[in-house]
């Protein structure tokens, strides 16, 4: 009853709100988002580059609050009254409004060309047939490191794994500084920035996930055992009672300067830069040895979908477009660094910390994080698992082994791979 | 025939007339509680009998509980979430009640300077927010900018302490700790009132018959004030099989480590709401929470009927 009543008073305001427009000229699009902090991008930058090319086509950013986002758009759904444009959250959740009907089809789109299998991915159909979302953004997967720290100690990048872990004991070795900015009080960090970090490389990014979830790999097999047994080898080289340190503990620890590397999100990049009063670089997962290929997690976070009860659908398309151009991409990804566009196109960042996360592209093959697409439907939830075991492997409640079967046993539980 | 009837009925009326007025009073309360209270109850009992059969909501009998208790995953989490929830009440009738009456022994004594400044910042705690409460904690035992680390190399301990939130062994004592500071101000006022509703002429008796002391606590306060005892006690039973907001700050949705700080409260939302990627099961959650409304219900009844009846009272 509430949910008619609801659905009624959209729908008035909706009926309401749109007689004043009636008599306007243009035609104005409005954009449904929860990321609240891109308000001024779009004000400032982005709107006005599409409406100089495109007269005639007025755009509003009408951003929710992150937390109530999913609810309100799908109650504006369902009654009739969501903007043209629809920001896609990765994965099942807009998956799920395709599904209902609520997002058109964008195979056909000028502009889709641009992006990769891969960048499609969490807007994509489980049969790979239609994507329902312009990709939009991404965040990188990396380590920061103090780069006044390591010309102190004489320390190179490092590439490999034995690099790695050499210049953490030298780092270690000389006391100043804690080799390691990371918790496990928040789990998530051990999961995301940890397993999800340093995993691709071994178990070969796409290949080893779309074997997952095809089931002919399993969580128990080396390529995905062997990120946790690095992992359980970080835990010297975390600072004191790291067992109760949280990501904002990790993050001051860093840009206190009192911490040499962080296990980063290229979503750091901003505040890290504000608050940072030294030099920092970024170097990409360490590879098993010398000359193996490297593996990114280039992780789909937002897109943009069109409402299928759109009035103007035409000139929602070709906003779409213009949003799959790479002079978004251009405008987007600098605007908001550690952002990064999905888009083919490389785009020349102006920050040289997002520019040497974005560089990795080029070199290394990019993934997903391996929970996300599918194996994260079920109870018990992969991701959430993925996030208590990584935790336990950091603070030596159980090995390796026993959490890969932990895993293996939750997702066995209830995921059929489809034969 | 008829009028008879009438007349008898008038002289009922008139002897004794409707008391409309308890029932308009009574109303508001009622209609609100049973708005806010006793239809989302039932609400949820029947959603627990129900779930999602394709696309569906369909009745499906106990299978919701069937599915809770007998897979293993879901049994595993609602044992584990029991027994940590036993544990987080134990530590509170241990720590907290012993603790209140012994605060309120001491704030009743007639000699004591500054009790009321006493009372009031030990009652303090109990009107902040989980919020506040879980965020204070969190930096006074933070390895790395907390205080107690520093204090305790003071005094030469920094030996002993120990990132306490974030082992699988400790992380449950600290946070029923933390909840007993937070909330032991209110046995302390509800033990120091009943300490003060026993008359003088009772103490004064027992001092002329030479029971002083210790002895006289245990011998005529105690007893005096048992019946308020057993009620804090149903008071932190029913309040800790209904926690979740406490742990939910300081440990998070998941009640890491390794699960070790999840109780029914946290279960719950996790299975009701969901979390990160995880959906949101309402069907399962409705089932958790008549299980935990059950369990109250039971500890509730237990003590109104087994122990409440038995206590005696002391009329003066």
């Amino acid at each position: 009853m509430t949910r008619t009543t609801l659905k009624g008073l959209l729908l008035a305001s909706s009926i309401l709100g749109s007689a004043g427009l009636a008599h306007a000229e243009d035609v104005t699009l409005t954009i449904e988002s929860w990321r609240n902090d891109d308000l001024a991008i779009w004000q400032e930058k982005l709107i006005p580059a599409f409406e100089a090319k495109n007269p005639g086509i007025k755009v509003k950013f009408a951003p929710t609050a992150p937390t109530e986002y999913d609810a309100a758009t799908s109650a504006k759904l369902a009654a009739g009254t969501a903007g043209d444009l629809i920001t896609c959250r990765p994965f099942d959740k807009s998956l799920a409004l395709f599904n209902e009907g609520n997002l058109a089809g964008l195979n056909d789109l000028p502009g889709m060309e641009n992006f990769s299998p891969v960048a499609r991915a969490a807007w994509t159909t489980d049969d790979a047939a239609t994507t329902f979302c312009v990709p939009m953004a991404s965040v990188i997967h990396g380590f920061i490191y103090n780069k006044d720290a390591f010309d102190k100690l004489g320390i190179a990048i490092p590439v490999t794994e034995a690099d790695f872990f050499a210049a953490l004991d030298k780092i270690k070795a000389d006391g100043t500084y804690i080799p390691l900015a990371m918790g496990t009080k928040d789990l998530w960090e051990a999961a995301t920035m940890g397993y999800q970090n340093i995993g691709p490389t071994y178990w070969k990014g796409e290949e080893g996930r779309a074997a997952l979830i095809k089931g002919e790999q399993k969580l128990t097999d080396a390529g995905w055992v062997e990120p946790y047994k690095v992992l359980a080898k970080w835990k010297d080289y975390l600072g004191d009672g790291f067992e109760a340190q949280t990501y904002p503990d990790s993050q001051n620890l860093f840009t206190l300067g009192r911490a040499a590397i962080y296990p980063a999100g290229s979503w750091e990049i901003g505040l890290f830069n504000t608050q940072a009063q030294f030099k920092m670089g970024a170097f990409p997962p360490p590879v098993k040895a010398a000359g193996d290929a490297c593996y990114i997690s280039d992780h789909n976070d937002i897109g943009v979908g069109l409402n299928t009860k759109s009035a103007h659908p035409e000139e929602a398309k070709k906003l779409l477009s213009w949003i799959a151009s790479p002079e978004f991409a251009d405008i987007y990804a600098n605007s908001l660094p550690g952002f990064f566009s999905l888009n083919s196109t490389p785009v020349k960042m102006a920050d040289p910390l997002a520019q040497e996360f974005v560089s990795w592209r080029e070199k290394c093959k990019p993934t997903i994080r391996s929970t996300y697409q599918i194996l994260s439907r079920g109870t018990p939830n992969l991701e959430n698992e993925t996030w208590v075991e990584s935790a336990n492997v950091i603070n030596g409640t159980d090995t390796p082994e026993v959490a890969a079967e932990k895993l293996q046993k939750g997702l066995d539980s209830w995921y059929k791979p489809a034969k | 025939m008829s009028s008879a009837i009438l007349s008898e009925d008038s002289i009922q009326v008139s002897a004794r007339p409707r008391r409309w007025h308890i029932l308009v009073f009574l109303l508001p309360a009622f209609i609100v509680y049973s708005a806010v209270m006793i239809l989302p109850l039932i609400e949820t009992l029947r959603l627990s009998l129900y779930n999602i059969v394709d696309g569906q909501s369909t009745f499906v009998g106990l299978a919701n509980f069937k599915v809770l208790f007998g897979e293993e995953r879901w049994a595993a989490d609602f044992w584990r979430a029991l027994k940590n929830n036993f544990i987080f009440f134990a530590i509170h009738m241990l720590v907290q009640n012993p603790l209140g009456i012994a605060l309120a022994a001491m704030l009743s004594i007639p000699r004591l300077r500054l009790a009321t400044f006493y009372r009031t910042a030990i009652f303090m705690p109990t009107i902040l927010s989980f919020v506040i409460v879980g965020f204070i904690w969190k930096l006074i035992l933070s390895p790395i900018w907390g205080i107690t680390p520093f204090f305790m190399d003071l005094v030469g301990l920094k030996a002993f302490f120990s990132p306490w939130l974030g082992k699988p062994g400790s992380a449950l004592i600290a946070v029923s700790l933390i909840s007993v500071w937070q909330n032991v101000g209110i046995p302390m006022m509800l033990i120091y009132a009943a300490l003060l509703n026993i008359p003088d002429e009772v103490i004064e008796a027992a001092e002329c018959d030479g029971i002083t002391g210790w002895s006289q606590f245990w011998k005529i306060k105690l007893p005096l004030v048992l019946p308020a005892i057993g009620m804090v006690s149903i008071l932190t039973f029913v309040g800790n099989f209904n926690a979740f907001d406490l742990i939910y700050t300081v440990q998070g949705a998941l009640a890491g480590p390794d699960g070790a700080t999840d109780i029914l409260g946290t279960l719950l939302y996790r299975t009701f709401f969901g979390f990160q990627l995880q959906l949101g099961d309402r069907s399962m959650g409705a089932a958790i929470a008549t299980v935990m409304f059950l369990i109250i219900l039971a500890g509730v009844s237990l003590y109104l009927f087994g122990i409440q009846r038995r206590v005696r009272r002391y009329q003066f």
